[in-house]
């Protein structure tokens, strides 16, 4: 196909040189069979715009079909579907961050509980071991006391016994001076005065 | 040999099936092509539908949210509805500019038609929405508000000059860029195998210099195919903004 249509191509732009547009046009047509528009500039021959309309308007008009409907749905569909994906990805990542502060709080709050617990127990078992001890310090405390009340009791006793046995001792031997010294009995009743007497002092 | 180093003949249309004006074309082929490598681009790009995209499925991906990007920043999110229209306009022309800078391969968008045809579906799209949804309010297009009374018909009627030139804009620069560095690539690719033709051992050593040229052009041409598919998209984005929001 090259091979002839490259010297004829010549010769036709030769001859369309002197040629008014009305020729150029014949001429073309008379070759149209066998190449389109050998005569004129190619762009510019106006021979072949029908054609050349024809099979754009057949041609663009299927892909644009081919687009709207098939490849731009294909194409929007990846990249509105990887859009969403990531959103809910972001959304899935925000919840579960949302969820772990909630798991972190939550065991915080655990902790913090789990201590005043502790503490709460620690004070009311120092406060019942307080008690106690305090209990056991006061029962002892009363006991030593009562003891030592008793004590003091029998001290006093054995004190105001002592002090009659002194003061039967004193009259007895008061009685046995005066017997000695004066060699007669005094009354018993002046001699325990006399003896009360000198006690009191 | 003329047909090898004429740089015109890369742009030559040739019938394939059939004669006559609505014969199956190289032109028609490339366009087939075209659809057929961004169907097979995205569907294999998208058919592992991993998480983690690989490289295809990544590739896929940028380019839905490239241009949805842009719809979104020059219209908003209203301007979603015409985002498979936006899509596929973005798709064709990148397509079709890439394919184009395979050498021996036919560049679709370097003809005026084609890129007039996919600037006329924008405009029509935005005429037509534009009076479907607003009415006549959709006319305010043209009527600047806050401008004085008696300067207004020269606002107008420039609105209007400036909105009936859109579409050849829009086409006219992604068709004069394609064919341009075509034609600049074509000639310095030949200038290649013309000088070691005719100059032999000499020439072949100066031939280095366009070939350099050549690679630094076809890189740029990567640059330019990639940055033209972009441009025609944010402006129909724009002009489909005015068909959303007519009053400015």
């Amino acid at each position: 196909m090259t091979e002839t249509a490259g010297p004829a191509g010549t010769i036709i732009l030769a001859q369309a040189e002197h040629a008014t547009p009305a020729e150029t046009h014949a001429g073309t047509e008379a070759h149209g069979g066998g190449h389109g528009g050998g005569g004129a500039f190619p762009p510019f021959d106006s021979s072949t715009f029908a054609g050349q309309i024809l099979w754009l308007a057949i041609f663009f008009g299927l892909l644009y079909l081919l687009m709207s409907k098939v490849a731009i749905p294909r194409v929007a569909n990846i990249v509105e579907g990887r859009a969403e994906r990531i959103a809910g990805d972001l959304a899935e990542a925000r919840r579960l961050r949302a969820e772990s502060k909630a798991a972190g709080e939550a065991y915080e709050k655990a902790l913090a509980d789990a201590r005043s617990k502790a503490q709460a127990i620690a004070s009311e078992t120092r406060e019942r071991v307080s008690k106690e001890a305090d209990d056991n310090r006061k029962r002892t405390e009363a006991e030593l006391n009562a003891r030592l009340e008793a004590a003091e009791a029998l001290i006093g006793a054995t004190k105001a016994q002592a002090l009659s046995n002194v003061r039967v001792i004193a009259v007895d031997a008061a009685s046995a001076i005066v017997e000695r010294l004066a060699g007669a009995s005094a009354p018993a009743a002046e001699i325990e005065r006399a003896v009360d007497a000198s006690l009191a002092r | 040999m003329a047909g090898a180093l004429d740089p015109i003949h890369q742009f030559q249309i040739v019938p394939l099936i059939g004669e006559g004006a609505f014969a199956f074309t190289n032109s028609a082929a490339y366009m087939a092509l075209t659809v057929v490598l961004i169907t097979g681009f995205l569907m294999i790009g998208t058919s592992a539908r991993t998480l983690v995209p690989g490289r295809l499925q990544s590739l896929a991906e940028m380019s839905y949210e490239f241009v949805a990007g842009t719809v979104r920043q020059t219209s908003g999110d209203s301007g979603m509805k015409f985002f498979p229209l936006v899509f596929s306009l973005f798709m064709f022309v990148l397509f079709a500019n890439l394919i184009g800078l395979i050498p021996y391969t036919f560049t679709v968008t370097s003809h005026i038609i084609v890129t007039f045809a996919l600037s006329m579906v924008v405009m029509l799209t935005v005429v037509i929405y534009g009076f479907a949804k607003h009415g006549t309010h959709f006319l305010h297009l043209f009527v600047p508000s806050g401008v004085p009374g008696y300067i207004l018909p020269l606002v107008a009627a420039i609105e209007v000059i400036s909105f009936l030139s859109r579409p050849i804009s829009l086409s006219v620069r992604l068709f004069a860029n394609m064919l341009a560095g075509h034609i600049t690539l074509k000639v310095f690719a030949g200038f290649v195998t013309m000088l070691s033709a005719s100059l032999g051992g000499v020439g072949l050593a100066l031939g280095v210099l366009p070939l350099i040229l050549a690679i630094g052009i076809t890189a740029l041409e990567f640059l330019v195919a990639f940055l033209q598919a972009y441009v025609f998209t944010l402006l129909a984005c724009m002009y489909l903004n005015d068909a959303l929001h007519p009053g400015h």
